[in-house]
């Protein structure tokens, strides 16, 4: 009598679900279609300046492979970005899904539920209301530049009533940024002696769900965009046990609310971007906490404009300027360095293109006008085939103070090699 | 037979007309047949970019454009790339106008992201080829001296061969010639000389189908005598009048391309 148990019924998978999908999708081939590419890369970094912190001479070496799985049938889409990763670093295999969603496309709305990469704002690696999780790591060790990004795990729901467009997105799942890990990287630490390290993040909760909103349209033939955002900080802040004599350290992410708008169009033979945030640090509101970032106004300006064939110039003038600094001044512990009120830089980035855009040269700068800090980015990439390309560049860092932005990053200088095989 | 006659008397007229036209009017009905026909058009496009060593790169694209208004107006571009595999997905939106700069977005989807890109330059170089931007989407009208130099047949078609000047400096061509087809008006072959009269690009229309009506050059080549490099260019399908819509040209769609228009 008796039944085979529940355990003929297995828990649906992913690559259940995915091995469902690819069974069902050929049943309506006109309506239907799947889609494999992806790529095989070699990513190499050498140090030019000094040793790692732990002794090592690179900062990145390793072979990753990426596939990118799309189906789409009638409105619905599904799409799978993932990345198996060898890094040889640290010796260890890594799987990362670097984008996992299903669409569905109405006329006037649509929705992305799952990982997804989201750009907002303006900026060329300066960010406002590109509230997004980042990876500095990745930039500063020379990967390609979509690795700056990171996914959010959540929902955006797209809506089009005509006399405007709107992205609404809920993001449950907390996301910090990746900033350089401490044994690959010579960073600023104002607490070296405190090894005593934990951190914090927001917990799931409806509460603690971070809300984007992105309206924006058409305005005189400029493309105007308005953002909000309430979430958190994505950078950590630190708090300790005992400020005079702390012993152990305790990184949490504080709240933050960010209002913005940008502006963006053709003028003075070129390209103009306006972009400007107001940073409500919320958990730090009287700007009395110095523990905590300031309530801040950001600002952008950039131009970008074609000079001759193939080559492009592009301009920023980029500002954050806190807004309870005497609040902040008059409550900071001795022995901590001292922010400006005004943080800007400037950033220039060179592009020419030569040989029927398959060689590309590029210079990225930034210079800090505040801490008279710079980063220099040079680049040289060449696509051997359709196929096939390498890139080979440089990081290089310095000036300012040894906690100031780039600064700190002084003794990082390297050199970096991309690979890849695209398919 | 009525029908015969009646075909013959439209081409007499038709010719009639032809013979009266200024250059001017000859460039202008040889733009609206080239870059205007139809109120809207969807090209799969194959581009084929070939080294004067024989290294071939590919570019497929499907081709959207829309017409806002009349013959030599505005239009809106639409471009979604199939290959290669490192653009895969990427699209690339034109607004054209024709007595200012262009508005050019590009849709980067590895970090899904769309911008606004400064190429005021519309002789630049359409997506690393031997086209230019001006070649695919037209040249005003006015940036140019006309003057019929001559007629004769091409390849057994009778043609004006019309000499375009450029009126300011900036142009990378000293004078353009072109032979228009008096048939169809479009253009059988261009030559491009510099400033000291030697040929530098040679265009020639290669195949020419008649769809839904119009005239189209289904097969095309741009030569660059002095690399020895050219790109052949083809379409796989094309279609007139397929009923776009201006809101397909849009951030929402550069972002998320219809499957309906792109395939």
């Amino acid at each position: 009598m008796a039944e085979p148990g529940p355990t003929c019924i297995r828990p649906i998978s992913l690559m259940g679900l995915m091995g469902l999908m690819m069974l069902l999708l050929p049943a309506h081939p006109a309506r239907s279609e799947t889609t494999l590419h992806g790529f095989i890369q070699g990513n190499y970094n050498l140090n030019t300046a000094s040793t790692n912190p732990d002794g090592r001479d690179s900062k990145l070496a390793e072979e990753r492979a990426q596939i990118k799985l799309a189906a789409d049938q009638g409105p619905l889409r599904f799409f799978v970005k993932t990345d198996l990763a060898w890094d040889h670093l640290g010796n260890k295999e890594d799987l990362e899904l670097r984008e996992g969603t299903l669409d569905y496309t109405a006329a006037s709305w649509d929705l992305k539920l799952g990982r997804q990469m989201l750009t907002w704002g303006l900026g060329d690696l300066v960010f406002i209301n590109d509230v997004f999780p980042k990876d500095y790591e990745a930039f500063f060790a020379g990967r390609p530049l979509e690795y700056l990004k990171k996914g959010v795990d959540g929902v955006k729901i797209g809506l089009y009533p005509g006399f405007a467009s709107f992205e609404v997105v809920a993001i449950p799942l907390f996301t910090a940024n990746h900033f350089p890990d401490a044994k690959r990287f010579w960073l600023y630490d104002p607490l070296p002696g405190v090894t005593n390290r934990q951190t914090t993040e927001p917990g799931s909760s409806l509460d603690n769900t971070e809300i984007a909103i992105r309206a924006y349209r058409d305005l005189a033939g400029f493309d105007l965009s308005l953002y909000a955002y309430r979430g958190f900080f994505r950078q950590p802040s630190m708090q300790t046990d005992n400020p005079a004599a702390p012993t152990r350290l305790t990184l949490w992410y504080p709240r933050l609310a960010v209002y913005g708008a940008s502006l963006q169009g053709s003028a003075l033979d070129g390209v103009i971007s306006l972009e400007t945030g107001y940073y409500d640090s919320k958990d730090d509101q009287d700007g009395g906490n110095p523990m905590i970032p300031n309530s801040q106004a950001r600002f952008l300006l950039g131009y970008q404009r074609q000079f001759w064939e193939d080559f492009t110039v592009g301009i920023q003038y980029y500002g954050e300027r806190m807004l309870d600094y005497g609040a902040y001044t008059a409550t900071l512990p001795t022995g901590m360095p001292t922010e400006k009120k005004l943080h800007d830089l400037i950033s220039i980035r060179l592009t020419q293109l030569l040989m029927h855009q398959t060689l590309k040269l590029s210079l990225f700068t930034f210079w800090g006008l505040s801490s008279t800090d710079y980063l220099i980015n040079s680049e040289i990439k060449y696509n051997f085939t359709d196929q096939i390309w390498g890139a080979l560049g440089a990081n290089l860092f310095g000036g300012g103070e040894p906690w100031s932005q780039f600064g700190q990053l002084d003794g990082n200088d390297n050199i970096y090699l991309q690979f890849r095989y695209e398919f | 037979m009525k029908r015969l006659v009646l075909l013959l008397l439209i081409s007499a007229c038709l010719a009639a007309n032809a013979l009266a036209a200024s250059p001017e009017e000859i460039i202008q009905k040889s733009q609206a047949v080239f870059f205007y026909p139809g109120k809207d058009f969807k090209a799969r496009v194959m581009m084929k970019l070939i080294s004067a060593n024989g290294q071939e790169r590919l570019r497929e694209m499907t081709m959207l454009r829309l017409n806002i208004g009349a013959a030599g107006g505005e239009q809106k571009y639409f471009m979604y790339f199939f290959q290669p595999a490192e653009v895969k997905d990427m699209t690339f939106m034109v607004f054209k106008y024709p007595e200012k700069d262009d508005d050019r977005w590009l849709f980067v989807p590895a970090i899904n992201m769309v911008r606004r890109i400064a190429m005021q330059d519309k002789q630049a170089s359409f997506v690393g080829s031997d086209f230019t931007y001006e070649d695919v989407s037209g040249r005003d009208l006015a940036d140019d001296a006309h003057e019929l130099v001559r007629e004769e047949a091409l390849n057994g078609k009778a043609c004006f061969v019309v000499k375009s000047t450029p009126k300011a400096d900036s142009a990378n061509h000293g004078h353009k010639l072109s032979w228009i087809d008096k048939a169809t008006w479009l253009p059988m072959k261009e030559e491009y000389y510099d400033r000291t009269g030697k040929t530098i690009r040679v265009f020639t229309a290669d195949e020419v189908q008649v769809v839904k009506g119009f005239a189209t050059i289904t097969r095309r080549t741009m030569r660059n005598l002095q690399s020895g490099h050219r790109t052949e260019v083809s379409y796989a399908s094309q279609d007139y009048n397929v009923g776009l819509e201006a809101s397909l040209f849009s951030e929402r769609f550069l972002r998320q391309p219809p499957k309906k228009w792109i395939e």
